[in-house]
């Protein structure tokens, strides 16, 4: 059984909603990766997106750029990154979707990519320049594999585009829950709960809304709507001001513990 | 000689076989789609089109001549070489038929606001025109490294209006231009339109890009058979993302019997690694939404281009040269930084005609096939823009210093 689908269904039955912290892995270095993962896991993650450095981020915000740049000088390739899975699997069980642009999948060729993948211990992919009209090719290899291939959906998808995401989606669905990129917002977008609205109407899958939220009482307020609260720049920042304090691993643990407070029994 | 139509690409989701396709973020496929429908439209509206050659005559300045370049062709002692005027367009180059037409289509999509990336400056330039004559805000992003190389184009931009956003991510160039221009879209595409400038990008760009400069080659295809009394044996072009390219060589595919020759700008060399040719010397992928060749490492990570050319300083390229190089219907070849300068002191010498240096490198490759060639053979060569934005570049290739 599929580690993400697993959560899911243990979540649902206590009213839970899910914890995904975003790591830039390789920001400041693989192996402080693999530490973050572990004691997101330990301090309440429910599962954990990896993002793989690309070169041209174009969905990403100033933080996730960054972060991105560091860790490609770092030299955290796709290779190495699975390598971290690995490792990390070896202490956690905690599902992993690998967040990554889809050109060094490419180069990895897809067939071996999901190989290595599926080995390494990850659960799903999330491709965010992969949408549903160019997606078979990479599906194909991953699905086969028990590998969830999880789709964005965003505020800008019309209808039959939001059922063809709701219907293909593996493991969940990660709601865009603004019109942009990546980063910390002030505010959650008033439109959101339409939109989840909408979406819950097309589908039972679990739906997981990402970009903007980064603090606990956004998490809360988006937990009232949501299965899952996805996380990212405001964790990356965080990485990014401690890079070089002893305590970073502890602190960022601190602030996912603050963080999945308001999501437990929701 | 009758014209017959060329291949009915892309495909309904924009694929040129295993090439273009729209690979961005879901946040902007229904715009995708939606720019798509709304092209396709205007294209069906006579009004609208008719509207679009009246600006490209008393606008632009089109058609633009054929010129035979009699001095350069006893320069090089073999074919004679024509050289198509793009350099005469309003603006300095063809970068104005692209703008021109999809500045007509954002006014007719009701957009408030247009944005564009730029390498050279030059299409930024041109957006920068076409947001005046429409009346529109104008934001244009470019690569901090290359507002520091083309000041005068960063000046002009702003005195017709528009806002220069330097981008200091990544190389700071044409590359990181084109990423943050599309995170500005991301964030507005509900009001804002992306005027793209070369026939790259995602779904329906290369398609429509490509359509508002095939006017480049069909005029040049009915004069040549004017002027020469025949077809030329080949058409040579300089390919950045390709939109000049694939402008002068659409009406020529079914042609079979000429030439179609990409050049590719070669940097200090192909060896080095210091170049920008995406097909010459890059690997299939995906970049800025489409899967074309660009350069690339082992890992997938793009890497930077390098160009004395701005305009030519880009890793990716159109995907519809991807499918023609693939189907061995255009071949492309690559010209030096230190060839391109020669050749745009030979042009300026021979003909009193200063390239854009972009421009230079097609005319380099156009003397080196020339000589290889009879003087019955006849090369049609695209002069896609003029040099005064370069003259400082070139002074400092040739040791000189300008005040
Ligand atoms: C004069 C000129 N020629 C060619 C190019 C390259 O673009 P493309 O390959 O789209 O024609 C540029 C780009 O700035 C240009 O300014």
């Amino acid at each position: 059984m599929n580690r993400i689908d697993d959560v899911f269904t243990r979540l649902r039955t206590t009213g839970e909603r899910a914890l995904g912290p975003y790591f830039t892995a390789g920001d400041p270095s693989l192996d402080v990766t693999r530490r973050l993962v572990i004691e997101a896991a330990r301090r309440g993650a429910d599962l954990i997106e990896l993002g793989v450095p690309f070169s041209d981020p174009i969905a990403d915000g100033p933080v996730i750029q960054r972060a991105a740049a560091r860790a490609l000088a770092n030299g955290a390739t796709l290779v190495r990154v699975l390598e971290t899975v690995a490792a990390i699997r070896r202490e956690a069980s905690v599902p992993i979707a690998l967040m990554t642009y889809y050109n060094p999948v490419l180069a990895f060729g897809l067939e071996p990519f999901a190989e290595a993948a599926i080995k390494a211990g990850v659960d799903g992919v999330i491709v965010p320049d992969l949408p549903p009209e160019e997606a078979d090719p990479l599906a194909e290899e991953l699905h086969p594999r028990g590998l969830s291939l999880i789709y964005m959906v965003a505020p800008t998808s019309t209808p039959a585009r939001m059922r063809t995401i709701a219907r293909r989606s593996r493991g969940f669905l990660y709601v865009v829950s603004l019109t942009g990129v990546t980063g910390e917002r002030q505010e959650l977008p008033r439109e959101l709960a339409d939109q989840m609205r909408e979406l819950r109407a097309l589908t039972t899958k679990p739906l997981c809304v990402g970009f903007g939220i980064s603090r606990p009482d956004q998490a809360a307020q988006v937990a009232r709507l949501a299965d899952g609260v996805i996380v990212g720049s405001a964790i990356v920042r965080l990485c990014e001001e401690r890079a070089t304090s002893s305590s970073l691993v502890e602190d960022v643990g601190d602030f996912i513990a603050d963080l999945k407070k308001p999501l437990r029994n929701g | 000689m009758k014209r017959r139509r060329p291949s009915g690409l892309p495909d309904a989701r924009g694929h040129f076989g295993r090439f273009g396709g729209r690979f961005v973020p879901e946040t902007l496929m229904a715009p995708l789609i939606e720019l798509e429908s709304a092209y396709l439209a205007a294209k069906r509206d006579p009004k609208w089109t008719r509207r679009l050659r009246e600006l490209s005559t008393t606008y632009a300045g089109r058609p633009t001549p054929l010129y035979f370049a009699e001095r350069l062709t006893e320069h090089a002692g073999g074919a004679r070489i024509y050289l198509k005027r793009e350099d005469l367009c309003h603006t300095g180059a063809h970068k104005v038929n692209n703008v021109l037409g999809q500045g007509l289509l954002a006014t007719r999509m009701g957009k408030k606001r247009i944005i564009a990336e730029t390498g050279a400056g030059q299409h930024g330039v041109a957006t920068a025109t076409a947001a005046a004559l429409f009346g529109l805000p104008c934001d244009v992003y470019m690569g901090a490294e290359d507002v520091e190389r083309q000041k005068p184009n960063v000046f002009r931009m702003k005195l017709l209006g528009a806002r220069v956003i330097p981008v200091d991510s990544g190389s700071r160039t044409l590359k990181d231009a084109v990423n943050e221009a599309l995170r500005d879209w991301v964030t507005n595409v509900r009001t804002t339109y992306y005027c793209l400038g070369s026939a790259m990008g995602p779904h329906p760009y290369p398609m429509m890009v490509r359509d508002f400069q095939t006017v480049i080659g069909r005029e040049a295809r009915s004069q040549a058979l004017r002027t020469i009394g025949r077809l030329p044996d080949a058409v040579v072009a300089c390919v950045g993302g390709g939109s000049n390219a694939i402008g002068l060589f659409h009406a020529f595919i079914a042609d079979r019997r000429v030439r179609l020759i990409g050049v590719e700008p070669g940097g200090r060399g192909l060896a080095t690694g210091r170049h920008g040719a995406s097909i010459s010397g890059g690997a299939v992928g995906v970049l800025h939404g489409s899967m074309s060749y660009l350069l690339q490492n082992d890992d997938g990570q793009v890497t930077e281009a390098h160009s004395i050319s701005a305009g030519l300083d880009y890793p990716g390229v159109g995907p519809e040269h991807a499918y023609y190089y693939d189907a061995g219907r255009f071949t492309f070849e690559p010209i030096t930084d230190e060839e391109a300068v020669e050749a745009f002191s030979s042009l300026t010498r021979l003909e009193g005609l200063m390239p854009a240096l972009e421009s230079a490198h097609a005319v380099a490759y156009a003397l080196r096939l020339a000589k290889t060639l009879p003087r019955t053979k006849s090369l049609l060569v695209g002069l896609s823009g003029r040099g005064d934005k370069d003259v400082h570049v070139v002074a400092k290739a040739l040791g000189m210093t300008l005040e």
